[in-house]
């Protein structure tokens, strides 16, 4: 099945059996249609920190899984510490000390954090029965070690998502693993929390535990792995120290083209020049107050500008866009676009207005998986390509050849199911969905999160292209180079409020760090909203 | 699923292997979407070659008057169950439809029909509020009015069945348009309406896209409330069609005990003819193929002097095969 | 949507036992507080309302023989709703629970004839094989429970038919006989069947919250996904709970006949929407996670007693009875639909 290609390997990789905690021998997965994993190998060290590293659809997330026991291999094997392993289920992973945190939290929301730890293996008393009072105690005492002070009765729920990546970072390291395996664990915390998960992971190495880290974020990468490996297309490209490496090889070898090939030397692709905006506004949004969530926020977009919105997580930024496009019920509060201020805020009212959004959580908000690229494309539009009632194919099919063609969304044909293409095509997808409809005001709520580097590259020019064209673009990003580099003006939220606003040349890393710094938060309170609440 | 060509070199594409013609035959999403056909035309066939009288004219109306009312019911059904939701409550509607029809039957029959029919439609309203509005499940919503609608038909009737001696309404049951019975007209028009609906009408594929991503809907601006009441008033409507239709060729209105378990019937009409229960999909030839192949396969044991446990026992293998074929598949 | 604000992470003082996550006044815990216990002892507190209002109105209502009365009848779904819970917190849903409790009384009536042991057993062997059908389509098969268990109820009324003659014949257990006595003996006037589905549910509460097996439940109930990755015997469980559910139809059918001496082919009948409404009713959530043992036993209460106090009423006709029921149905989830939100949103 491999064709015997040239598989650069570092020498160090060679010989690292001998230390190697867990290794892959020539492993191969398919999956029918792809080959998901080609004749991988790749090698652990007890107490190295390892970056895992890919396009999306390079293997990775198969290679987590068949480490982990989800997937059994269809070739090759496994071994821990020398020895063969087969695994038939995650839990048989789990118990030779493989554990693995992902990038969505994967515990049970509605569980106590003490339970959720323990699932599967609570302490018992005397009678078998679980004792209550030992699990609480225990879980009190471990999560102390990762500095989060919570009540293990709490509901699960009912925490930050950090903390809930704590929570599933003790459960994972308290099951005396050898090998803790990290899925992008860092894409839904704040600086701050990352550094806590990073100290934990200074610790596993001084134990002597491996880490695997998966990541899209270079910073990340080169501040805490020793060693990378690369994957592209399912097949193994290259093992070796990450030290040595310089990002631009790196992402060469990421992407496949050469050094010449990879577009400038920025780290995103957005143009150096900011856009000429117009002198009024074309949407403006006066006091949106939404109990707790967000406090007397007014901003307002420009033709022809991008305007950035950021923040830590938590401070309201997606809230803010949700309200900006009438899906988030506000207590007070209005929106005005070109002059005119909307009676409802509903999706549809600002849909009709001009205003579009491109929600956050692709796969719960934007896709429909079991439809067509076509009937995906078409959605919000339909209403205005049908005659009374009834659709129209032939225009339909118009629109969806032309923004097929502009985005360059890769499908083998307008009829193919959404849910089959990668990430970044599925944001194409619906980056074309709200383009269709020709909108005035664009917002973006992380258009770039967790699609591959060539997509990334591709929506960052299109967003750029989209202002010139006079478009106000609202964009969203926890990734602080994007948005400096993207916006030519943003507003800082904290806390459900307005903190500041850069603009100009202000609009720097230095700076906005400043802003989010002057308002970080007392390390007592735990509520940033009731700061802001006048009461 | 090849990957076509792209002028730019391919960036994110992963490798794949073109699927082979054959293959599909081996493909479980194949057997899912026109397994439904080849039983059809398996049961048929056997019939032909081991079955005496079966391949009658006569055998045929009867078969297709009596799976009729099923077919109407599993059209609003199949709908409702694309939306990712079920409605427990059509046997009772049918119920509460029949017991209106005698009460109002004095004023003429187009207003008893109306009556019946608006009953229905409430029943509808009143289930897809409280799945869209209230956000309840759609189990729990319309079992509230399983339980309840035939109570309420029971307490309108007074526990009495009633006989029809409207010559009009009884002709609805009895008569004949070309050869064929009017119910089955009725029937088939319906199918071609509702698959019309699925298809090619903007509120059709709304439903589809509602069942496939409910948050997505709504943030495409799509009126997602007003779709879930349409869908579940719809269903409603066709429930009370049935109720009417079946009590015209009962001859009689029977609240208490027509309409039992049709909510079970149609439900299996509907996954057997390939509409997954999670929503996202509507197959609307394959329901009437599905209400087709229980009720064929009942005359079939019948003809052949096997009891009614046989029948039953039959067609709980043939529901767990239809969603052997449809589960979601992991790969390991 | 669900952005929850972070917690410090750094050493931070954090008192422990901070009430809820989002930062909200005093006042507002309070109310979320209330609605929480609303939510989860509601049931009870309208149940004491109704028995008590009743007990004023109906004088013999409150009589020690109608308790007794409601009580009998109430024990045969209640053992079929425990069952039910367990199956309905893991996010599933047992649709055959009332042909299979028809199958197990017809089986324990045949049965009687060769002894108490036989007649409880092949009931229970039987039912329980269903029940693990039923688990193993579902766990192993990845197949809808919905579409599973409405296969099953029509093959197990397929199965009873078979055995009767299509109906036509009916098994009547032996005078005197000692399966006959677990139906019909008593305890100061409280039937077996009552305490037998007491003794069950006090087991069940046990097995939810304190094994881990119920913490499994829970687990694949809230969120199947997390349950397989943190290595947790997915299938096992479903296959068990069904199981499980399968056993208790069996009996409360066996016990059902042991009362009426005979095994009767057209009893429960729609008992598993009677089921559902019961544990949905006591609170438990319809899409798994979340529910209570205690809830069902009220919820189940709750429907006996209405159909007593419609029965009381005597002049109303007793179609009444379903339309309260249905009526009350929708009034206890629209209800805890609200508390729940009101939860949610402060």
């Amino acid at each position: 099945m491999a064709p015997p290609e040239a598989v650069p390997q570092a020498p160090e990789a060679a010989v690292s059996t001998a230390s190697a905690v867990l290794e892959a021998r020539s492993v191969s997965k398919r999956f029918p249609g792809v080959v998901a994993l080609d004749d991988v190998g790749f090698s652990l060290r007890a107490g190295e920190t390892h970056a895992l590293v890919g396009e999306n659809g390079a293997g990775k997330s198969t290679l987590i899984k068949v480490l982990t026991g989800v997937y059994r291999p269809d070739g090759g094997e496994l071994r821990m510490s020398g020895e063969p392993v087969r695994f038939a289920r995650p839990f048989e992973a789990q118990q030779v000390g493989i554990s693995t945190i992902y990038q969505e939290v994967n515990l049970v929301p509605l569980m106590s954090v003490a339970r959720n730890i323990f699932l599967g293996r609570e302490p018992r008393n005397r009678l078998g029965l679980i004792d209550f009072t030992r699990m609480h105690r225990e879980t009190g005492e471990l999560l102390d070690g990762f500095g989060v002070r919570v009540d293990p009765r709490r509901p699960l729920h009912t925490l930050g998502v950090g903390t809930q990546q704590m929570v599933a970072l003790a459960r994972a390291v308290s099951v005396n693993a050898q090998v803790v395996i990290m899925d992008e664990p860092t894409s839904s915390l704040e600086p701050r929390e990352v550094e806590t998960l990073f100290r934990v992971i200074e610790r596993l190495r001084g134990q002597g535990i491996a880490v695997l880290y998966v990541s899209h974020r270079m910073d990340e990468l080169y501040r805490i792995c020793d060693r990378v490996t690369v994957l592209r297309d399912g097949r193994h490209i290259h093992t070796g120290d990450l030290a040595g490496l310089d990002r631009m090889q790196l992402v060469s070898m990421m992407l496949g083209r050469d050094l010449s090939e990879v577009r400038r030397s920025g780290v995103t692709n957005f143009a150096a020049e900011g856009h000429e905006a117009a002198r009024t506004p074309v949407l403006t949004a006066t006091g949106l107050s939404s109990r707790l969530q967000l406090h007397d926020i007014s901003v307002s977009l420009y033709a022809g500008e991008v305007l950035g919105l950021g923040g830590l997580l938590g401070s309201g930024r997606s809230e803010t866009a949700k309200a900006l496009s009438g899906a988030l019920p506000l207590d007070a509060g209005e929106l005005t676009v070109d002059g005119t201020t909307l009676k409802r805020l509903t999706p549809a009212a600002a849909i009709r207005a001009g205003i579009s959004l491109l929600p956050e959580d692709r796969k719960a908000e934007g896709i429909v998986p079991g439809l067509s690229v076509r009937e995906n494309i078409v959605l919000a539009a339909m209403p205005r390509l049908s005659r009374a009632g009834v659709v129209s194919r032939a225009k339909q099919d118009r629109i969806v050849d032309i923004f097929m063609k502009r985005l360059r969304i890769k499908a083998s044909s307008p009829e193919q199911k959404v849910g089959e293409l990668s990430g970044g095509n599925q944001q194409k997808v619906l980056l074309a969905r709200w383009l269709c409809l020709e909108p005035k005001v664009l917002l973006l709520d992380e258009p770039t999160r967790g699609i591959d580097v060539g997509a990334k590259a591709e929506v960052q020019s299109l967003i750029d292209d989209l202002a010139r064209e006079g478009l106000a673009v609202l964009l969203i990003s926890s990734d602080i180079e994007e948005l400096i580099e993207g916006a030519d003006r943003i507003v800082v939220l904290r806390g459900g409020a307005v903190a500041g606003e850069l603009s100009g040349d202000d609009v720097a890393e230095d700076r906005l760090l400043a802003v989010l710094a002057d308002h970080a938060p007392e390390p007592v309170d735990r509520a940033p909203a009731a700061q802001e609440d006048p009461r | 699923m090849t990957q076509t060509a792209v002028a730019p070199p391919a960036k994110g594409g992963t490798p794949r292997k073109p699927v082979s013609p054959l293959a599909r035959l081996r493909d479980p999403a194949w057997y899912q979407r026109y397994g439904v056909y080849v039983a059809v035309a398996v049961v048929l066939l056997f019939n032909a070659l081991f079955t005496e009288h079966f391949m009658t004219a006569d055998n045929f109306r009867t078969q297709l008057v009596q799976v009729a009312p099923i077919v109407i019911v599993a059209l609003g059904m199949a709908l409702v169950i694309g939306t990712e939701g079920v409605d427990l409550s059509v046997g009772s509607t049918m119920a509460l439809a029949a017991a209106f029809l005698p009460l109002y039957l004095g004023y003429g029959l187009i207003p008893a029909l109306l009556v019946a029919l608006l009953a229905g439609a409430v029943v509808g309203a009143v289930n897809g509020a409280l799945v869209s509005l209230v956000g309840l499940q759609p189990i729990v919503a319309t079992l509230a009015l399983f339980v309840g609608g035939r109570g309420l038909a029971l307490v309108m009737a007074d526990g009495q069945l009633k006989q029809i001696v409207n010559p009009d309404l009884l002709s609805l049951g009895t008569g004949s348009f070309l050869g064929v019975p009017l119910v089955v007209w009725i029937a088939g028009v319906l199918a071609v309406a509702v698959a019309f609906l699925v298809q090619r009408t903007t509120f059709g594929r709304q439903v589809v896209a509602v069942g496939g991503n409910r948050s997505a809907a709504a943030l495409a601006g799509l009126p997602v409330k007003r779709i879930l009441i349409g869908v579940y008033v719809i269903c409603g409507v066709l429930a009370a069609l049935a109720g009417i239709l079946a009590t015209a060729r009962l001859t009689a209105s029977d609240p208490s005990s027509l309409g039992t378990l049709m909510e079970l019937s149609a439900i299996t009409a509907v996954v057997v003819g390939g509409t997954p229960l999670n929503g996202g999909s509507v197959r609307v030839l394959g329901t009437v193929a599905g209400a087709l192949l229980m009720q064929l396969l009942r005359a079939t044991l019948v003809k052949h002097d096997l009891p009614d446990s046989t029948a039953q026992i039959a067609q709980a293998a043939i529901i767990i095969a239809a969603v052997y074929v449809a589960r979601e598949r992991r790969s390991r | 949507m669900n952005e929850t604000k972070p917690l410090p992470t750094a050493p931070a003082p954090v008192p422990p036992a901070a009430p809820a996550a989002r930062p909200a006044g005093a006042e507002q815990t309070g109310r979320q507080r209330a609605a929480e216990l609303l939510q989860r002892q509601g049931v009870l507190a309208v149940l004491l309302a109704v028995v008590i209002a009743a007990s004023f109105i109906y004088p013999t209502f409150a009589s020690l023989d109608n308790a007794r009365g409601v009580t009998i009848q109430a024990s045969f779904l209640a053992v079929v709703a425990l069952g039910m819970t367990m199956v309905i917190i893991t996010g599933g849903i047992d649709l055959s629970v009332g042909s299979v409790f028809a199958l197990g009384g017809v089986l324990a009536a045949w049965a009687s004839q060769y002894g108490f042991l036989a007649a409880l057993l092949l009931p229970l062997v039987v039912c329980g094989g269903i029940g693990l059908l039923n688990g193993f389509l579902i766990a192993r098969g990845n197949m809808a429970p919905f579409i599973v268990t409405l296969a099953t109820l029509l093959g197990a009324r397929g199965l009873l038919l078979a055995l009767t003659d299509e109906g036509a014949t009916t098994y009547l257990v032996p005078k005197d006989s000692a399966f006959g006595e677990l139906g019909q003996g008593s305890v100061w006037g409280f039937g077996y069947p009552i305490i037998i589905a007491l003794v069950l549910f006090g087991a069940g509460g046990l097995v939810l919250q304190r094994t881990s097996f119920g913490q499994t439940l829970f687990a694949v109930g809230g969120s199947s996904d997390a349950a397989t990755l943190m290595g947790l015997p997915v299938a096992r469980t479903k296959i068990l709970v069904y199981t499980l559910s399968g056993l208790l139809a069996g009996l409360a059918g066996a016990l059902n006949a042991a009362r009426l001496s005979s095994g009767v082919t057209i009893v429960g009948v729609g008992m598993e929407l009677d089921a559902i409404a019961a544990v949905v009713i006591g609170g438990t959530l319809l899409v798994g996670g979340a529910g209570s043992i205690s809830g069902t036993l009220w919820g189940v209460l709750l429907l006996a007693v209405i159909q007593n106090l419609i029965n009381q009423i005597g002049s109303l006709n007793s179609s009444y009875q379903s339309v309260v029921s249905g009526g009350f149905l929708i009034v206890v989830v629209v209800a805890q639909r609200y508390l729940a939100r009101s939860r949610r949103s402060t």
